[in-house]
């Protein structure tokens, strides 16, 4: 019985699409936007869109707080 | 079949995600009105400046930052919940559960106690005012690395207990033995981390209730995605089932 359910296949990394893998890489950075104070930090990279990030840092304040992430 | 999981797991997260932000709102919010309070009593008696000389002009007022809340978990929601339905994709069939239900709540399961729950224990969630702002960018990358290990202790422990499954190693073995090298791995991160900040004067009773206020909104979160994911699984098997 175990033995049955070890050996049921399930897809290999290598059969998962690439447009997977992009959206994956998609909603991280979205994840990383929204939930590191990344302003400061993409400053550089960005430049001016830094400040409309740090908009909605402080829009999305209440939330990072509570969702445990460091904030101030 | 990655596209019909995508999809249930953008919706099944955004559900979630609102359901946590109504979590914070009730339970959550009010401490943190409370510490802002603190902080604006703290400033006024030193120098009886109200608001002009603190300098930053706050772009959203606290009934802008309460509707933001919902945007905050919201978009945690989805990105999360995304992820989480490619990562199911991938892990559906190397799960013990039977059940579509089973396997959702198994990875969402997962999901908290790596993304959350082993940061949470080293970092516990602060709220506004503790910590202090010249540290941010150490501390933000301090927590995104100790979350990226985490993630990666829980995979690498389940991959192993199911190695060692293979090889014959009876369930009492395994299980102290993948546990003990997890908790040996995570304690010793813990130990060469910077430390968690100070709280400083901060009452310890209201810090208190502002982290469980916090740990709960992580747990509702991800108790919601398990189960509206695997509700929405269990849905579409019927309709398989009766075709
Ligand atoms: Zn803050």
């Amino acid at each position: 019985m175990e033995e049955k359910t070890i050996s049921r296949g399930g897809i290999s990394l290598g059969d998962i699409p690439v447009w997977s893998w992009l959206v994956a890489a998609l909603l991280l950075l979205a994840f990383f936007m929204i939930m590191s104070s990344s302003g400061g930090l993409l400053a550089p990279y960005i430049g001016q869109l830094a400040g409309a990030t740090d908009y909605l840092h402080e829009f999305a304040h209440d939330g990072r707080h509570l969702l445990g992430v460091p904030c101030h | 079949m990655i596209a019909t999981l995508l999809r249930r797991g953008l919706l099944a997260g955004l559900l979630a995600g609102l359901l946590a932000g109504g979590f914070a709102f009730v339970l959550g919010e009010p401490t943190i009105d409370q510490s802002i309070e603190l902080e604006q009593m703290a400033s006024d008696g030193h120098g009886h400046s109200h608001g002009e000389e603190g300098g930053e002009e706050e772009p959203f007022s606290r009934t802008g930052q309460k509707v933001g809340l919902f945007f905050a978990t919201g978009l945690f929601g989805v990105t999360s919940g995304g992820i989480f339905g490619l990562a199911f994709a991938y892990f559906r069939d190397r799960l013990q559960a039977a059940s579509e239900w089973g396997r959702s709540l198994s990875l969402a399961g997962a999901g908290f106690l790596a993304i959350f729950l082993i940061p949470f224990l080293k970092y516990p969630a602060n709220p506004p005012t503790v910590g202090d702002p010249e540290t941010i960018g150490v501390r933000t990358t301090a927590y995104f690395a100790l979350m990226a290990l985490s993630l990666a202790v829980v995979i690498g422990g389940w991959a192993a207990a199911r190695a060692l499954r293979r090889r014959g190693m009876g369930t009492p073995a395994r299980q102290a033995l993948v546990v003990a090298g997890c908790a040996i791995v995570v304690a010793t991160a813990f130990a060469l981390l910077p430390a968690s900040p100070d709280a400083g004067e901060f009452p310890a009773g209201l810090l208190w209730e502002f982290r469980m206020s916090s740990l709960g909104t992580q747990a509702v979160f991800w108790i919601g995605l398990g189960g509206a994911f695997g509700l929405l699984g269990e849905r579409a098997a019927r309709k398989r089932a009766d075709a």
